[in-house]
């Protein structure tokens, strides 16, 4: 047996093998680095002081797009403060508390269904059940309920996985030192899977900020800027989200540059959003 | 009841624990058979048996443990201090702070040295800053593994070595202030050094502490315990003064036990 070399054949297999595999990273980094200089070439020149800071106007024949902003930031918010609390808390339940495992499993099922569900098809219901059956009308709540239910299946499942490999032992050395269970699921299991929440986070924002189907049916077109902070404001008012308004600048009123500078600020928005979600991750597990 | 007399004659304490006809299943697996045994107070008592003898599962029977596991069954009584355990009126929370638990793996949680210490007191409502202060220092103390770690309680407790670990787990234990503390196998997983720490801690620690250890190690049940169990398939075999039971065992299967014709 030649134990110390390899044959010739073989050798030869494993260069070939290995330059593939080299060839295929560097073909995945090479086509990431196009796009993202394509848009940063083709936008950032046309993101002015003037674009990002005012509302379009007829009359001066002019675009902004702070109202898409607006909008897009207070999507992101309302969605997660009501898709957070109760996707980890289906997740909480469904690994620690649920005894029918029939049960769970049917769900965890669903659940993993829902993720793969067209965006479109949840914009479809939400127009019909909260704009129209709960006459909300087309208004960015309607829109954030929207996403709720589009990325609850996402937070439940990533909040799940991380549950998962908690290890057990964490669970019994404080239930022997006589923690309640709710108590130990707060001070010891929820602190450990951080980082899959802060996952699961990051991946609802991506798909909140990049969301057009279904905001289209539910949130509207609106350009102007809406008062949010009154009680009408915030349940009434319909807009566009960036994403949005880039399928408007793009497909109907033929303002291509507009759209790529918007989608460089998509871009951009995206990676803030996802460091501070990270940042936040770390502090909490240092706490 | 040969083994109970003899017990009565050199008793010191009191029975702290003790179980009366306990059968345990898991699903339809019989695991403990009509257990009978008094655990004496402030002394070392040690559970020994072949794998799957059911000394684990009646010692997690004695805070209530095995709750966590689906599907089990238990019948009889086992009572704290003339409290039955199982009874529905009996918080499993207050229970566990007098039956302190060391498990077979260290199981240190993933935060500092000091709040892996101060994890229980806080639990039970102590926020005071320097009462925890002096809670950690006393059980780290009293765990002997104070000077080791008195420079480094804000670190991880997981940076630790294995047999530094298991001692902060007995420290955390500890700190809970219990009447009893049960030891699963606590030192299966840790070199002969730290072994012998853990065993001088237990020697030091029956001063104050009523202690129930489960052990493989049949040298180690001789080296520190004061009573001794012996389980085979589920049932309490021979039960009695440790250096009785080694050198004169009364049962056939203890005796081939411990000279080691099964194991």
């Amino acid at each position: 047996m030649g134990t110390q070399t390899l044959s010739g054949s073989r050798r030869a297999y494993d260069r070939i093998l290995r330059a593939l595999l080299y060839l295929s990273a560097l073909l995945t980094c090479a086509l990431l680095l196009f796009i993202i200089g394509y848009i940063f070439i083709k936008g950032l020149p046309h993101v002015t002081w003037e674009l990002l800071s005012t509302k379009p106007s007829y009359i001066k024949d002019s675009i902004g797009i702070l109202p898409n902003i607006v909008n897009t930031v207070f999507i992101v918010a309302v969605t997660l403060v009501i898709t957070l609390p109760l996707g980890v808390g289906a997740a909480v339940y469904l690994t620690e508390y649920a005894q029918n495992r029939r049960l769970v499993a049917a769900i965890e099922f669903a659940t993993e269904t829902l993720t793969g569900i067209p965006s479109i098809i949840f914009g479809l219901v939400g127009m019909l059940f909260f704009c129209n059956f709960l006459s909300l009308g087309k208004s960015l709540l309607a829109g954030a309920l929207t996403l709720v239910i589009m990325t609850l299946p996402t937070i439940i499942r990533t909040t799940q996985e991380s549950l998962k490999t908690v290890p057990q032992s964490y669970r019994e050395g404080a239930l022997g030192l006589g923690s309640g269970k709710w108590h130990m699921i707060r001070t010891i299991v929820l602190p450990a899977s951080i980082d899959g929440i802060v996952t699961g986070c990051i991946l609802a924002v991506g798909r909140i900020v990049g969301e057009s189907a279904a905001l289209l049916f539910t949130a509207g077109m609106g350009m102007t800027l809406n008062d949010l902070f009154t009680a009408n404001g915030f349940l009434h008012s319909s807009g566009a989200t960036l994403t949005v308004a880039l399928y408007v600048y793009a497909k109907e009123r033929a303002e291509f540059d507009v759209a790529f500078g918007i989608a460089a600020i998509l871009m951009l928005l995206t990676l803030v959003i996802n460091l501070a979600a990270k940042l936040v991750g770390r502090r909490l597990r240092q706490n | 009841m040969t083994d109970m007399d003899d017990l009565r004659e050199d008793r010191q304490g009191s029975a702290v624990l003790s179980a009366q006809k306990l059968n345990l299943y898991y699903g339809a697996a019989h695991a403990l058979k009509d257990v009978d045994i008094d655990i004496q107070e402030k002394r070392v008592t040690a559970l020994i048996g072949p794998s799957g003898c059911g000394k684990s599962t009646f010692l997690k029977t004695l805070d209530r443990m095995n709750d966590l596991v689906p599907g089990v069954r238990i019948e009889g009584t086992v009572s704290y201090r003339g409290q039955d355990i199982y009874a529905p009126s009996v918080d499993v929370t207050w229970l566990r702070r007098q039956i302190g638990m060391v498990f077979q793996k260290p199981n240190p949680f993933p935060m500092s040295i000091y709040d892996n210490i101060a994890y229980g007191p806080r639990t039970h409502g102590i926020r005071n800053k320097s009462q925890l202060d002096d809670i950690v220092e006393q059980s780290l103390r009293g765990a002997a593994i104070w000077d080791e770690v008195k420079d480094r309680l804000k670190k991880s407790a997981l940076g630790l070595s294995g047999g530094q670990q298991q001692r902060i787990c007995i420290a955390r234990a500890l700190a809970v202030e219990p009447d009893v503390l049960l030891m699963d196998e606590a030192t299966s997983a840790l070199d002969p050094i730290s072994t012998s720490k853990i065993e001088d801690l237990i020697s030091d620690l029956k001063s104050r502490y009523t202690i129930v250890i489960v052990t493989h190690n049949m040298q180690q049940a001789t080296r520190i315990s004061d009573q001794c169990a012996f389980f085979l398939l589920g049932e309490l075999i021979e039960y009695g003064n440790t250096t009785d039971l080694f050198s004169v065992p009364k049962d056939k299967r203890t005796e081939d036990y411990i000279t080691g014709r099964f194991g």
